[in-house]
């Protein structure tokens, strides 16, 4: 199978090549009307074919080393470090993304399919098509050139082959390991696509903004991935790392985060550039940018030049990255020089104080939050060239930097919508923001009365400050975001006879993508709000005996005792905890240590109970090597359980954003 | 009710508003301070788990418990933060630190965010402003051309209409 799988990537690089060599000679031809032995178009259409015969290829190979994980064949290195006999076999898929060569497997492999649905749907567009999926096969050609020369997935193990493998890293055996980073990847990858199309669109000149609603849903769709994606690896990183968090400002976590920001960024911008020919060059850049991003967060967690607690795979392919990085940026910007003439503005703004302002400004943040992340991320390589010693940037620079950053996008979140195109008269301002206003400050007094106060201890305490200022602005940005619902809503009431809330539905209906796009901000507040309830986390830790009690907010904790279990796998020890409110109890944790058979390495379960106000979150730190008896660590996450239905929301909005509006009767009759 | 009175009310709204705000700052800001917390989070676990040393949960961990002890001497000895946070930096490297400090070249770190963003809002307001003043010279100049009010009036069409603008 090893051979096989080795075959497949060799012939798929030869025909991701050959793609992109006649693509290349094929564009040229049709570009410059040159007269040619073989036409032109079909040149085009064989490396087209050449780019879906690729797709098999890379698929054959990625089932090849599925099929030799299943089947312990550990004559294969990657095997052997990755997978051992007794692991459940939803972990022995998710090897294939465990380690550095399979992840890049699994990047190709996913390459290769969005290649694949573009080449298959060419008849949209053929010739942009044509220049989309050149530049695809080039990015391939990289992928598959590292694969066969730099990190070889299918080499062979020297000497003897073991009976058993490593096993997979314990960390990874949870399971939304199975499903968050493929997520990660589809988000990742999927900007390939946007990023080829405007690389396509500016080399061809292409007329119109065709191109943009092209693009439109595959950036929305990459854009949901990707948001999945973070937010599961937040889950996860919740739920299995046992510190009581969820975002730790890790490098891993950042590179992630950076396109993921430029990417929102694109999918508001664009909208000027669709409604009035605007900000062209800078909707070009963004998309370069992103593309850039993953590969740039590809570089830092790959090749090791920034540490991170959870980047699993790391090798020395940082010169391939860093290579292609300078390549895709040379001709990023050799292509812009050329045709930037083509990129001019077709309008300009008319007022600082306007909906087409407030995307500029929307932009400006999400970009210098982006720079904030990336800075923080590079700083301490910076400080180490500089003033030759490393230094940490954690999450104490983040929370101070990042943050007020957070919370004036927020701030725009809510005034944008607000504002109507073009110019903004005082009447005007006065008739949208008052209900926000109100909203904010209400918010602030109750919050205040509740005992939510910018101070900690008797001193001033930034975090209590900003969630104050969290929930204050969400409340104001929710208003304003439903008032425009209801606004709308009222109209079709009106028009309709229908009672409201029908007639809200059907508004959304009629213009999903500008309602789909509120429900996705109604998600981000929701989001914001459970973020800033860390503010007010609490913890306790305690060695329990039997009997003992441990009290956390209204709960008391009581050690029942211990239990043991096993599995070909891993040996558990769990510790049972009564956990009781006001003197009854109510339930029963069982939180748990894990000890893996093939790594010998230790994991925690975490135990949770989640409710709308908190999250009680149960920690089985081991057993203390004294006394034998066991560490329990307990915490209180107040509204955690809001960042996981904020993202629900937002997957919500995303769908609908991405349906198609349907016509009012009045139009669909008249044509 | 006339202008005047409308703006009259909204003052004395807001008035009450910043009062009610006051009076419920002013409450109970008495607790007793909790550094050991504080510092627990400014400084890092050293056992290469790259967790805040308030946040390394490894039981056992030899670094993290003598850092921890380190930490309750030194804020019973009476020590500031920054004598604190300098000790530890002394002992174990920069690195220690959780965030960059705000002097030397470190100080760019926590300088630069800040910097960029002002030069790039700033280009924003003085780029947008540029624009809307040549948009009013182009307007008064093409102000009878029947293309210009043309495009003009399309522009307002397809910008009024609720029929777009989302993602």
């Amino acid at each position: 199978m090893a051979t096989f799988g080795s075959l497949s990537l060799l012939i798929a690089l030869a025909l991701a090549a050959y793609n992109l060599l006649a693509g290349a000679v094929a564009l040229r031809l049709l570009a410059t009307g040159q007269p040619a032995r073989i036409q032109p178009e079909r040149l085009a259409d064989t490396a087209r074919r050449a780019g879906i015969a690729g797709f098999v290829a890379v698929t054959a190979a990625a089932f090849a080393l599925v099929w030799s994980v299943f089947a312990n064949d550990f004559s294969i290195t990657y095997i052997m470090e990755h997978s051992n006999r007794d692991l459940p076999g939803a972990y022995k898929f998710s090897a294939l993304w465990s380690g550095q060569e399979g992840s890049l497997l699994l990047w190709a492999w996913l390459l290769a399919v969005y290649g694949f649905v573009l080449r298959l749907t060419h008849k949209t567009d053929v010739r942009l098509y044509a220049y989309a999926g050149t530049i695809l096969a080039a990015v391939q050609v990289f992928f598959l050139a590292i694969l066969n020369f730099a990190a070889p997935p299918f080499s062979l193990m020297k000497g003897t082959i073991p009976e058993d493998g490593n096993g997979l890293n314990p960390l990874l055996q949870y399971p939304e390991m199975v499903i968050h980073p493929p997520l990660l990847y589809l988000g990742y990858v999927g900007f390939t696509i946007p990023f080829a199309f405007a690389l396509g669109a500016l080399m061809m000149r292409y007329p119109g903004e065709k191109w943009i609603k092209i693009t439109r849903v595959w950036t929305l769709v990459t854009w949901l991935f990707l948001t999945c994606g973070i937010f599961l690896g937040m889950h996860w990183a919740y739920a299995v790392l046992g510190w009581g968090g969820y975002w730790g400002w890790d490098p891993v976590e950042n590179a992630s985060f950076m396109p993921w920001l430029t990417g929102t960024a694109f999918l508001h911008s664009v909208m000027m550039q669709e409604k009035k020919g605007m900000m062209k060059s800078w909707n070009v850049w963004l998309i370069f940018s992103t593309f850039l991003l993953t590969l740039l967060g590809t570089l830092l967690t790959r090749a090791g030049l920034v540490s991170s607690v959870h980047a699993f795979a790391q090798s020395s392919i940082g010169n391939w990255f860093v290579a292609f990085m300078v390549i895709v940026l040379v001709v990023c910007i050799f292509t812009y020089v050329l045709q930037r003439r083509h990129l001019k503005s077709e309008h300009h703004l008319e007022s600082l104080v306007s909906r087409e302002s407030s995307f500029l400004f929307n932009n400006l943040v999400l970009l210098t939050a982006c720079f904030v992340i990336l800075w923080g991320t590079l700083f301490p390589i910076l400080s180490e060239y500089a003033q030759g010693s490393k230094v940490t940037v954690g999450a104490p620079f983040y929370n101070r930097v990042a943050v007020p950053i957070g919370l004036f996008l927020l701030l725009l979140t809510g005034v944008g919508p607000l504002l109507p195109w073009r110019a903004t008269s005082i009447k005007s301002i006065r008739r949208n923001f008052i209900l926000p206003i109100v909203a904010l400050w209400a918010t602030v007094i109750v919050c205040l009365a509740v005992g939510v106060r910018p101070w900690k201890d008797g001193s001033f305490d930034s975090g209590n400050f900003y969630a104050l200022v969290a929930f204050a602005m969400s409340a104001s940005v929710f208003a304003a975001i439903v008032m425009e619902f209801l606004r709308g809503g009222a109209v079709i009431a009106k028009q309709t006879g229908r009672n409201l809330l029908v007639a809200t539905w059907m508004l959304t209906r009629r213009n999903t993508r500008r309602y789909g796009g509120y429900i996705i901000h109604i998600g981000v507040v929701i989001v914001v709000v459970g973020l800033a309830g860390a503010a007010f986390n609490r913890n306790v830790e305690k060695e329990m005996a039997l009997g003992d009690k441990l009290e956390i907010g209204p709960y008391t904790l009581e050690s029942i005792g211990g239990t043991q279990d096993t599995n070909p796998n891993y040996d558990s020890w769990y510790a049972v905890l009564d956990v009781s409110r006001g003197g009854k109890k109510q339930f029963q944790m069982t939180p748990e240590k894990r000890v893996y058979h093939a790594s010998g390495q230790p994991q925690t379960m975490v135990a949770i109970h989640s409710t709308p106000s908190w999250d009680l979150y149960v920690v089985y730190e081991g057993a203390n090597p004294d006394t034998g008896q066991p560490i329990i660590k307990a915490f209180l996450n107040p509204l955690v359980g809001w960042i996981w239905a904020g993202v629900a929301l937002m997957f919500f909005g995303t769908i609908v954003a991405l349906v198609p509006s349907q016509k009012p009767a009045a139009q669909k009759g008249g044509q | 009710m006339g202008a005047p009175a409308r703006m009259n009310l909204w003052t004395k709204a807001v008035e009450v508003m910043v009062l009610a705000v006051a009076v419920c700052f002013s409450l109970g800001a008495t607790d007793a301070s909790s550094r050991f917390n504080d510092l627990g989070h400014r400084l890092m676990c050293t056992c290469s788990c790259a967790q805040l040393l308030g946040e390394c949960n490894h039981v056992g961990c030899q670094e993290s418990g003598r850092e921890r002890n380190e930490l309750t001497a030194a804020i019973a000895a009476g020590q500031s933060d920054e004598q604190i946070l300098a000790a530890f930096a002394t002992k174990y490297g920069a690195t220690v630190l959780a965030a960059p400090t705000a002097h030397g070249f470190d100080l760019v770190a926590w300088v630069a965010p800040f910097a960029v963003f002002a030069a790039a809002l700033l280009g924003t307001i003085l780029l947008v402003r540029r624009w809307s003043v040549g948009k009013t010279q182009v307007a008064a100049a093409t102000d009878n051309d029947p293309a210009a009010l043309a495009l003009r009036e399309k522009i307002r069409r397809e910008t009024d209409t609720n029929n777009d603008g989302g993602f």
